[in-house]
């Protein structure tokens, strides 16, 4: 299988302390070179820390796996310098359409407005992404990544964790100050710890299968409840880059995984869905089952938790590894604060609170998708069967069709680190919210808004006269509309409610923490040491 | 409590009689899928969330 991919084997290396037998302790363990490890190491590293990553296999992932990544990890990614090579190597699609047997009873627009620059979602295949942020890693001086080891035992001190790790040339012992396990769903890491993951099995089986095909079907997501070439079940049309589509077939909890997964069997479902006079070859496919659930803490001692190791949800809606890259923007700027000893470990500890809020919302997302794709009984099945039959032909009945709601960042409204707004506001930008994009001019060029908000907190004036603000390590970097960037079409004003002047704190992941709509520096001061978690005075 | 629990039907009898003819030469299988059909319609002329919600606990 695999014709249109060849894996790339990264070379093991014995590392020098388990050549001199000298127990080193890093101040950085990545535990796991997915998407999810991958992305913290690269951002770790952009912000000034050094990180030793580990992984028990020596290639990228096999087969494509997660497909569909969405706007905000590929922002975070643009941020690590590899976005953009992502984005041109995928798939950019924003329409979704969902059937009922062959007819059309919804569809979906991901993106309504333009001004940004990094499109709604992107499919590609899991592999593409890994090997690019690979390859940006082992630029990265800062960045060592070894292959082929395996964490095999874990033992907590008060201010670090011990690790034994087995390697082709035997076992040694690595200390580290933090450890982040991005082991994924059934991370050793988190059994170690003993740590409770805890949530609901669904009672479902689905067949995925990646094929080559050159067809014309158009760059959508195509969903189908009990569609006539696979009658009772759901089946999901995607396609990816090099001519690859992913093809989802819901098969029932009776389903025997073994036999699905032949070809044979495979073959005639995948005819039947796309025609038997398209040509295609199968590429991967696999059968799986899911569960919905979340680890108790995100952090145990010195060990913390990201991505699928954290949390785990069904497919739909596209939340996995998409979840677990706004992880890491959360993390990465507070665990270099308190390494650096700039900030309490308080700040550390917001991690949870934010990620596990987000977390929840993601569960609760795709909990309710799962629970409309698969009823849990017959009352269920036939509301949604309901609401099947009159989407069809009435509008109002659509908006409760859930094929799956695709992944937005969860806004940390309620979170200790925001500054409350004084008078009224409209639009999205809350404080809590992820900053949103638009088109702006940076020295007679073209540029984004986002990538003029980054290194550290910004405070971003528009249309407000603002003095540089004091604040050590958190002193925020000033970014002043008229100054630095000319609000070419209107958009920053419109989406930042700043027709009247406003002055935004933004915090290094570009959340918002405050908002006013003039400039004071004592309350400047104040906004930085509530997200801080107190770091300064 | 905003639902209206006072009776509120326009022509309580003819509506009741609507309602069972309609299902009169029905499966109970089409009959019931028809009233979860009912259900949505006449939940999206509540729209409401707090009202929907005790209507579902009153039901219950």
């Amino acid at each position: 299988m695999l014709n249109t991919y060849d894996f790339p084997e990264f070379d093991y290396v014995q590392s020098d302390e388990q050549k001199s037998g000298q127990t080193v302790r890093h101040t950085v363990v990545i535990v796991g070179a997915g998407p999810i490890g991958l992305t913290a190491a690269l951002d770790f590293a952009a912000q000034g820390l050094k990180v030793v990553v580990l992984d028990d296999n020596n290639t990228v992932s096999v087969g494509s796996r997660a497909v569909c990544y969405a706007k905000r990890p590929l922002e975070i990614w643009d941020r690590l310098g590899v976005g953009e090579r992502m984005v041109e190597k995928g798939i950019n699609w924003k329409l979704g359409r969902v059937f009922l047997r062959d007819q059309e009873v919804y569809t979906f627009d991901l993106l309504p407005e333009d001004g940004h620059k990094i499109p709604a979602f992107i499919n590609l295949q899991q592999y593409f992404l890994e090997e690019y942020m690979v390859e940006a890693c082992e630029q990265n001086p800062l960045i060592d990544l070894r292959w082929k080891h395996k964490v095999v035992s874990l033992h907590q001190f008060d201010d670090y964790a011990e690790m034994v790790v087995e390697t082709p040339d035997g076992v040694f012992t690595l200390e580290a100050d933090w450890l982040l396990a991005c082991d994924g769903a059934n991370s050793d890491i988190r059994r170690m710890v003993g740590a409770e993951f805890t949530g609901q099995f669904f009672q479902d089986r689905f067949l995925i299968a990646d094929i080559v095909m050159k067809a014309d079907f158009p760059t959508e997501r195509w969903f189908w409840f009990d569609p006539n070439f696979h009658r009772g079940q759901s089946a999901l049309l995607h396609k990816q880059s090099d001519d690859i589509w992913r093809l989802d077939f819901q098969l029932g909890w009776d389903a025997d995984p073994e036999v699905e997964k032949r070809p044979e069997n495979i073959i005639p479902r995948v005819k039947a869905m796309i025609g038997d006079d398209v040509e295609f070859e199968l590429e991967w496919a696999s059968v799986y089952q899911f569960a919905c659930r979340r680890v108790d803490q995100f952090r145990h001692g010195r060990v913390l938790f990201a991505g699928d190791a954290a949390h785990q949800v069904s497919p739909f809606g596209a939340r996995g590894a998409n979840t677990g890259v706004q992880d890491i923007d959360n993390l990465s700027w507070k665990l270099a604060a308190v390494v650096r000893g700039e900030a309490p470990l308080a700040l550390l500890d917001t991690y949870h609170a934010e990620r596990a809020f987000a977390a929840d919302d993601n569960l609760l997302n795709s909990t309710r998708s799962t629970d409309f794709i698969t009823p849990k009984n017959g009352a269920s099945k036939r509301l949604r069967n309901a609401v099947l039959s009159l989407a069809e032909s009435n509008e109002f009945a659509r908006p409760l069709v859930n094929s799956g709601r695709l992944s937005m960042p969860t806004p940390y409204l309620d979170s200790a680190l925001n500054t409350a707004d004084e008078g009224a506001w409209t639009g999205r930008m809350n404080p809590g919210t992820c900053a949103s994009d638009a088109p702006v001019t940076v020295n007679g060029q073209s540029g984004w808004l986002l990538e003029q908000l980054t290194g550290g907190f910004v405070l971003l004036a528009l249309g407000v006269d603002v003095e540089p603000v004091d604040a050590g390590a958190f002193t925020p970097k000033v970014v002043s509309l008229g100054k630095d960037f000319e609000d070419t079409e209107g958009l920053v004003s419109e989406r930042y409610d700043a027709a009247d002047g406003a002055v935004y704190l933004i915090r290094p992941d570009q959340h918002i923490a405050a908002r006013w709509r003039g400039f004071d520096a004592e309350s400047v001061k104040a906004a930085i040491a509530k997200a801080t978690a107190g770091a300064i005075q | 409590m905003s639902l209206k629990l006072t009776p509120n039907i326009e022509s309580p009898d003819d509506f009741y009689e609507v309602l069972t003819d309609a299902q009169r030469d029905m499966t109970d299988e089409e009959a019931n899928d028809m009233n979860a059909r009912l259900i949505f319609v006449l939940a999206n002329q509540i729209g409401n969330f707090e009202d929907l919600k005790q209507a579902v606990a009153i039901a219950k």
